[in-house]
């Protein structure tokens, strides 16, 4: 295990600790610079304006560029950050950290109910209930001025006093928010390797796959709104210190607007991006200032030829260019142990499927389908096309309501249960059009079928890295381990699919078409990697076309057509079952029959 | 009493504008999957356009509203051109973005050429209105309901009866297949781009003369249509055009009975309302993702 903590395993969840001395330090340099540097006046306020923006910003860096998710209130929350600390130091004179922490609470909860509601539909609804959030605040600290002042706004915000000490003066208020921004910088970018982020990364580039990973697609999406509304609110709170006056128009829909491009200027997914970005836009009026009143226009303008020319935003243009190839990752790595979970008995019932149905509407897909896949087989479902093969497979995975039966999978009833939690109990899956997770590299996407709740690994970060990389080198792929997946061809997306499956250590895996797409050779070298998979007696059920490979494999078959199945049992016999032969090759005519 | 049915009057017009910017930006959502964040600033364009003809260059009103609105559907063109059609492969949010880029430019441009001033301008009619009962029918309300009933009606009938608007339609449902067929799906996309653009801005010009002409129209009737359009039904076409109407009534009778300062927060509060318990709407259909 020791070869493995060497500098090839970089990133992902290694070591803790890493980077932490090179964050103290660039704490400590950021801060003694603020502290005695001769930035006065209108260059301290371009500082603090970047640096509280910046950590707004990096707030959806979280929910956008790792989570997907559209937020169009991060004004919103800055704003809520900003007035809590406004109101709590000159109304309430409370102690400023005191006001900056119900303002974050406040926001959090904002986000956590928003969230709530929304998350649990598609991605533009987020959008459009953060734009209506974000117009009811405009309208209630404009209009509730009694308790916000109104559109006057509030003067003589308090800056604080920790332990006696006072951070009164511009340059030690300066260094205390960049020490933050430098802080959440941090915190942001480890937060991308970890588990979590990986997590939301995952729902961002592909949901269903996600979720039969043993994500929690929904509760991932709410803990990621609910961290970038937090980051808003610490923003604003230090932002309303530093400015010392807050109103209304600071926290608009356009500011939202304003944060938003920051984020996709200097390049969404990444830290480093969204502080160029919002560097880049802090100075960007300073610099259009003689443009006059057509800078703005230019503004929106430029908002355009970013999304057409710098997709990736500032940062990633620079990134894409500075990459390396990263080596790949030597040493050994204890083999896929594909029997954990099996125990002793073979052939004992994993997954019994009574009587399954799913119906669209009138249309009966599924029909009443019985089977048993036992321990250690290769079980194969075929069919026609259209005959409900892949309907049965999403009913069994979760990602259907079942309409009616009972599926018991190692003794438990999972009929009911959310797709992730079937993943977590040892099911794992493969589609049929592909579902990786493209943004990220093969190993991460390895790694989060590794780390899924309830694999032996999952709670040691070095073991799923160690896990991760086994089950990429049984698919032959560990020398892409650091590519992304989605520069990868067809072929191979298919086995990073199946390693990520593998990874996960599951009690049954269920291959949807896995030959689909695929040219002859690459037909043959699947032919081998499940003859492989079966000799080290992995239970499977596959579901294909392709006759040969499914003779080549099976133990047992079961046979659907229009949703009923019409056989079932060993191979020879069920392939030369007279409803088989109908049903692929057409039924005789009666009176040829005759 | 008298005074609710006035209410109910005046909701039903301004809901009718709703309506229609809501019918062109759903009609972008289903033909090009394109959510607009600048739908208002057709209608903010639409209405400057007329001011320039009518107040400034004193052609005939009527002929400057049929100039504005050829204008406007050629803005659509262009407006297409460069939101959407550079980034028309990478998926929903880069257009979004793009389009609320375009949004603060065309908002921008028009501050810096008239100012932050608003802009009267006059009603179609000399005559204010006529008194039925208690009731007072504004002649610019009646118009507004009349004219949107009307290309309601007309959209309706090409769109079911037309072999173009069944062209459009199948392009909605599905390009792929749509192509495969022959229908030139580029075209539709385009023609549906210049309708939507031209519905809004013949919205922003029946709706000037009571809101008056200003930059800042274009942003809340964007965010009304957003609104009307989830109350009716995420992408529903009788969704948007009830939707709209629903919330011209609910913001009238809200800001009369209880706020007026509020007035744009019963909007977004039905929105939060619809979101949280019955996010398909009135018409919508439940949402999922095929496996």
């Amino acid at each position: 295990m020791t070869v493995l903590s060497g500098q090839g395993l970089h990133g992902p969840g290694a070591n803790p600790w890493r980077g932490l001395p090179q964050a103290v330090l660039a704490i400590v340099v950021v801060v003694i610079g603020a502290r005695f540097a001769p930035a006065q006046g209108y260059y301290l306020n371009i500082l603090m304006q970047a640096a509280t923006y910046a950590i707004g910003v990096l707030g959806l860096v979280i929910v956008l560029g790792y989570c997907g998710q559209i937020s169009i209130a991060q004004a919103a929350f800055f704003g809520i950050g900003a007035y809590a600390v406004a109101l709590g130091t000159v109304d309430f004179h409370i102690n400023f950290f005191v006001a900056l922490f119900i303002g974050v609470a406040l926001s959090g909860l904002c986000g956590l109910i928003l969230g709530l509601g929304t998350l649990r539909l598609g991605g533009h609804y987020l959008g459009m209930i953060t734009i209506s959030f974000q117009q009811i605040l405009t309208l209630v600290l404009t209009n509730w001025i009694e308790f916000t002042h109104g559109p006057d706004g509030v003067r003589n915000v308090a800056r604080p006093m920790l332990f006696g000490f006072s951070f009164d003066d511009g340059n030690t208020y300066l260094a205390l928010i960049l020490a933050a921004a430098v802080m959440v910088t941090l915190f942001v970018w480890r937060l991308k390797a970890s588990r979590l982020g990986r997590a939301m990364q995952a729902v961002r580039d592909n949901e269903l796959a996600a979720s039969t990973s043993g994500i929690n697609v929904y509760g991932t999406k709410v803990v990621a709104f609910g961290i970038s509304a937090v980051l808003g609110a610490i923003g604003g709170g230090l932002f309303a210190g530093g400015f010392r006056y807050i109103s209304p128009d600071q926290f608009s829909f356009g500011e939202s607007i304003v944060l938003l491009t920051m984020a996709l200027l200097g390049g969404v997914t990444s830290p480093f991006g969204a502080l160029v970005g919002t560097v880049s836009l802090v100075l960007l009026p300073e610099w259009l200032r003689f443009l006059k009143q057509v800078y703005l226009a230019v503004y929106g303008a430029s908002v355009i030829l970013i999304m057409v020319f710098l997709p990736d935003g500032l940062w990633g243009f620079v990134d894409n260019r500075m990459r390396r190839r990263v080596k790949p990752v030597t040493g050994d790595v204890p083999p896929l142990p594909l029997l954990a979970q099996s125990g002793e008995a073979t052939e004992e019932p994993v997954l019994v499927v009574e009587e399954l149905a799913k119906h669209f509407g009138g249309l009966k897909a599924v029909d009443g389908v019985s089977l048993t896949v036992r321990r250690g087989t290769v079980h194969a479902l075929i069919g026609p096309n259209g005959s409900g093969k892949t309907t049965f497979i999403n009913v069994v995975t979760g990602l259907y309501e079942a309409t009616g039966g009972k599926i018991t999978f190692v003794g438990r009833d999972i009929t009911t249960l959310a797709p992730h939690n079937r993943n977590r109990a040892g099911l794992a899956r493969t589609y049929q059009n592909i579902r990786v997770f493209r943004g990220m590299t093969v190993l991460e996407n390895v790694m989060i079928g590794a780390e899924r709740q309830g694999n032996d690994v999952a709670h040691d970060p070095q073991a799923v890295v160690a896990r991760a990389l086994a089950a990429l080198d049984f698919v032959e792929m560990r020398g892409d381990a650091h590519r992304l997946v989605g520069d990868l061809s067809y072929g191979h997306q298919r086995y990073v699919e199946i390693a990520r499956a593998l990874a996960s250590s599951p009690h049954t895996l269920l291959l949807d078409e896995p030959a689909a797409g695929l040219n002859l050779t690459e037909k043959v070298e699947l032919g081998n990697l499940l003859k492989r998979l079966k000799g080290h007696g992995l239970t499977i059920m596959i579901i294909d076309h392709d006759m040969n490979l499914v003779e080549q494999v099976a133990d047992h078959i079961t046979v659907l057509n229009f949703g009923k199945r019409i056989a079932d049992g060993k191979p020879q016999d069920v392939l030369s079952h007279p409803d088989v032969i109908a049903a692929y090759l057409g039924e005789p005519r009666k009176h040829e029959a005759a | 009493m008298s005074d609710f049915l006035q209410l109910v009057f005046q909701g039903l017009g301004i809901g009718a504008i709703y309506a229609l910017v809501s019918l062109g930006f759903v009609l972008l959502i289903r033909a090009a999957s394109v959510v607009n964040f600048g739908q208002g600033e057709f209608s903010m364009l639409g209405a400057y356009l007329l001011v320039v003809f009518f107040n400034i260059l004193g052609i005939n009103y009527f002929f400057g509203i049929g100039l504005s609105v050829i204008i406007m559907a050629g803005f659509g063109l262009i407006f297409a051109y460069a939101t959407y059609w550079p980034l028309r492969f990478r998926g929903g949010l880069p257009v979004i973005i793009s389009t609320i880029g375009a949004s603060i430019f065309l908002q921008n441009m028009v501050l810096w050429i008239y100012g932050p001033s608003t802009v009267p301008i006059d009603g179609l009619f000399d005559s204010d209105g006529f008194q039925i009962g208690e009731v007072f029918i504004s002649s610019q309300y009646l118009a507004i309901i009349v004219i949107a009933a009307a290309l309601v009606l007309l959209q309706y009938v090409i769109f079911e009866k037309t072999l173009l608007g069944k062209k459009l339609q199948a392009t909605s449902q599905d390009k792929e297949m749509a192509s495969l067929l022959g229908i030139p799906v580029v075209i539709m996309i385009m023609i549906t781009f210049a309708y939507s653009a031209a519905l809004g801005g013949l919205a922003g010009i029946l709706v000037a003369p009571i809101l008056f002409v200003s930059v800042g129209m274009a942003g809340i009737i964007t965010l009304k249509a957003f609104a009307a359009n989830i109350i009716g039904g995420y992408g529903s076409i009788p969704g948007a055009i009830l939707g709209g109407l629903a919330l011209g009534i609910a913001e009238t009778l809200g800001a009369n009975y209880i706020s007026v300062p509020y007035k744009d927060a019963f909007a977004f509060l039905m929105l939060l309302a619809f979101l949280m318990v019955r996010p398909q709407g009135l018409f919508g259909e439940k949402i999922s993702e095929k496996a």
